[in-house]
């Protein structure tokens, strides 16, 4: 019995069983209880919610669904793989019967499935956040070096920081249409709309909190840096950039954030591949289904963000010097 | 007939600074002539105008009128022959004690000394406050003591004409300061260079100075005496505690001090004072 428990490695739980109990159950079994009291008010709530397409779908629904989505994916790429085996023979009777024949090679044109739709919106919003942030950092270091600067635009980007993107969206459709036409486009138009409309709205994060970390440079460390001499290159690299970081690490992860909530709004609302068409896309099919698929979307949806932001905080950890900030 | 040119000379410095209720005179008519290898303190209350002096000869303020000349240069902005240790150790954070070295010996001898010249230096500088066992942590990693040391270090690795000090030891605890108090005397024996330091520590500035500049009180503040410690070096604190011209300059501080400046706690009296006056009229 103890070497079972042993290789458990819950030895030292029975060792001391007060101290440890309490620990394991901060970090292990109060979020576990958490999670089985929403679990069971889910379930008991989602019983209770008639709608026109059917009871709200409760955990069994959506895990079942969640299954399901897999399926789909699992089959349309065999789909896929097949058309491609069928396309190849195709090909290769043809030059068989004469090899100076062209042919097509042509590629598989089938319906995105939930998981090709969570690629998309990924990409879409790491190009997004990383354009924003190539904008907005090296803006944000003239905008805090420069105090005139500063007071010229600190209007603007109040100004813009609070706008919704749903008030961009149409601006930006009908100028990408106007402006993005190419006869063999590198992206679609889509993308490019959900793209920009995403830097948009999360570049402000960043160059704020940029611009502030740059200004705010204690005067000690400036005095250092004038009694060194230091040039205005070296200046910036050496004491500007390192002492503005915590803080460009504050904008940045702001605005990963808020890039992610554009992104799935831009996409319900444009019709843009991605998550949020997905959602949309169920919303308007009506099944008796599309609830529980919804519900799956939904929680991933939050689980990507907050794995995207996980990322950000461990990157902030790696390459921010102070230590000092507790990081969450 | 021609005078030797002096190292070190303020005249009839004054500085204003501006402010929401017009100038504020901070400093008025400051003279004061240091000479080479010559350790002065400066002492005075709180506010008086003691960092806003050593901030003139560091370049980092600009005189109103009057100016100050180094070497029979002038002074009008900083840099690294005038090499400032900052009350508060001012290390980047984000460098390591050695980096910090470093980054101002890369500026001062970046274009004469070698690489290994340049490292070897940088070593040598930390061992001369005994920081060389802890080259590599960061400034959050060592105590205040130990950043302050480090701060001395750079500023020494300048190998600087004048050396500034504001209040260095004045954040550390007593037994902290003194080991730090007697490395600099150390130091300075060996280097000679022309220290200013700020202190509001008696004892200190008797110990380690050559000259004392006490400062009147703001606004407008000046020089106010100006006493020489005639004591033999090296000196020992504890040989020194008994030594009654020891404790003749201290009691003379003391009374500059305490008697001939008054603190800025009677200033508010007086304004109760006017308060009153001005109800017995009513
Ligand atoms: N940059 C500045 N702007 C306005 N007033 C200043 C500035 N620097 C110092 N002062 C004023 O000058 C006086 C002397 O300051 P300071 O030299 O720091 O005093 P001390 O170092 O002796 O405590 C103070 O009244 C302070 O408020
Ligand atoms: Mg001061």
């Amino acid at each position: 019995m103890s070497n079972i428990l042993a290789t458990m490695g819950l030895s030292r739980f029975i060792e001391n069983p007060k101290a440890n109990f309490s620990q394991l159950g901060k970090s292990l079994l109060i979020p576990l209880i958490g999670l089985l009291i929403f679990l069971f008010i889910w379930e008991i709530g989602a019983k209770s919610v008639h709608t026109s397409l059917g009871t709200f779908p409760g955990p069994a629904a959506v895990y079942q669904q969640s299954i399901t989505l897999i399926e789909e994916h699992k089959a349309e790429r065999a789909k896929e793989v097949k058309f491609h085996e069928r396309q190849e023979l195709r090909n290769a009777k043809k030059l068989e019967k004469n090899p100076d024949a062209t042919v097509k090679v042509r590629p598989y044109t089938g319906k995105p499935t939930f998981f090709d739709q969570i690629l998309t919106s990924l990409i879409t919003v790491l190009a997004g956040f990383i354009i924003a942030s190539l904008i907005a950092i090296p803006a944000g270091i003239l905008i805090g070096l420069n105090g005139t600067l500063y007071s010229a635009f600190n209007p603007l980007i109040q100004l813009f920081k609070p706008v919704s993107p749903l008030a961009w969206l149409p601006l930006v459709t009908m100028v990408v249409s106007a402006v993005y036409v190419s006869k063999d486009p590198m992206f679609a138009k889509s993308f490019i709309t959900s793209l920009i409309t995403v830097s948009l709205c999360s570049l402000w994060p960043t160059l704020l909190n940029t611009a502030v970390g740059v200004s705010s440079i204690s005067k000690d460390l400036q005095n250092v840096s004038q009694v060194l001499r230091l040039n205005w290159l070296t200046h910036i690299i050496k004491i500007v950039l390192p002492s503005a970081i915590p803080m460009m690490f504050t904008g940045l992860r702001l605005s990963l954030g808020i890039a992610w909530m554009v992104l799935i709004a831009a996409e319900m609302l444009a019709q843009n591949p991605g998550l949020g068409k997905f959602v949309w896309d169920e919303f308007q099919n009506g099944s008796s289904n599309s609830l529980g698929r919804i519900m799956v979307a939904v929680l991933i949806i939050g689980l990507i963000g907050f794995l995207l932001d996980r990322c950000m905080l461990f990157l902030q950890r790696k390459m921010s010097w102070d230590k000092t900030v507790i990081l969450r | 007939m021609t005078q030797p040119p002096k190292h070190l000379e303020l005249t009839k410095v004054d500085i204003d600074f501006p402010t929401p209720n017009g100038p504020f005179k901070a400093l008025q008519d400051i003279n004061l002539t240091i000479n080479k290898g010559e350790f002065v303190s400066l002492i005075g209350h709180s506010g008086c105008g003691k960092s806003t002096v050593l901030n003139i000869v560091a370049g980092l303020y600009q005189a109103t009128s009057g100016g100050c000349l180094l070497d029979g240069k002038e002074v009008n902005a900083p840099g690294p022959e005038r090499a400032v240790v900052f009350q508060n150790h001012s290390l980047l954070p984000w460098l390591s004690a050695y980096e910090n070295v470093e980054l101002a010996v890369k500026q001062v001898f970046g274009r004469s000394k070698s690489k290994a010249e340049m490292r070897e230096w940088i070593e040598h500088n930390l061992a001369l406050v005994h920081m060389d066992h802890a080259m590599d942590k960061r400034p959050d990693e060592i105590s205040g003591g130990m950043k302050q040391r480090v701060g001395i270090a750079r500023a020494l690795a300048m190998e600087p004409t004048v050396m500034l000090m504001d209040e260095p030891f004045g954040a550390l605890d007593a037994l902290t300061r003194a080991h730090l108090q007697d490395s600099l005397m150390e130091i300075q024996k060996d280097l000679n260079n022309t220290v200013i330091m700020i202190t509001h520590d008696v004892d200190e500035a008797v110990l380690l100075s050559d000259r004392i500049v006490m400062m009147t009180n703001g606004p407008a503040a000046t020089v106010g005496e100006i006493l020489n410690i005639d004591l033999p070096r090296p000196r020992n604190r504890i040989a020194l505690a008994d030594d009654p011209k020891y404790n003749h300059y201290r009691h003379e501080v003391l009374t500059f001090l305490y008697e001939k400046q008054r603190t800025p706690d009677s200033i508010p009296k007086k304004k109760e004072a006017k308060l009153k006056v001005a109800q017995d009229m009513q």
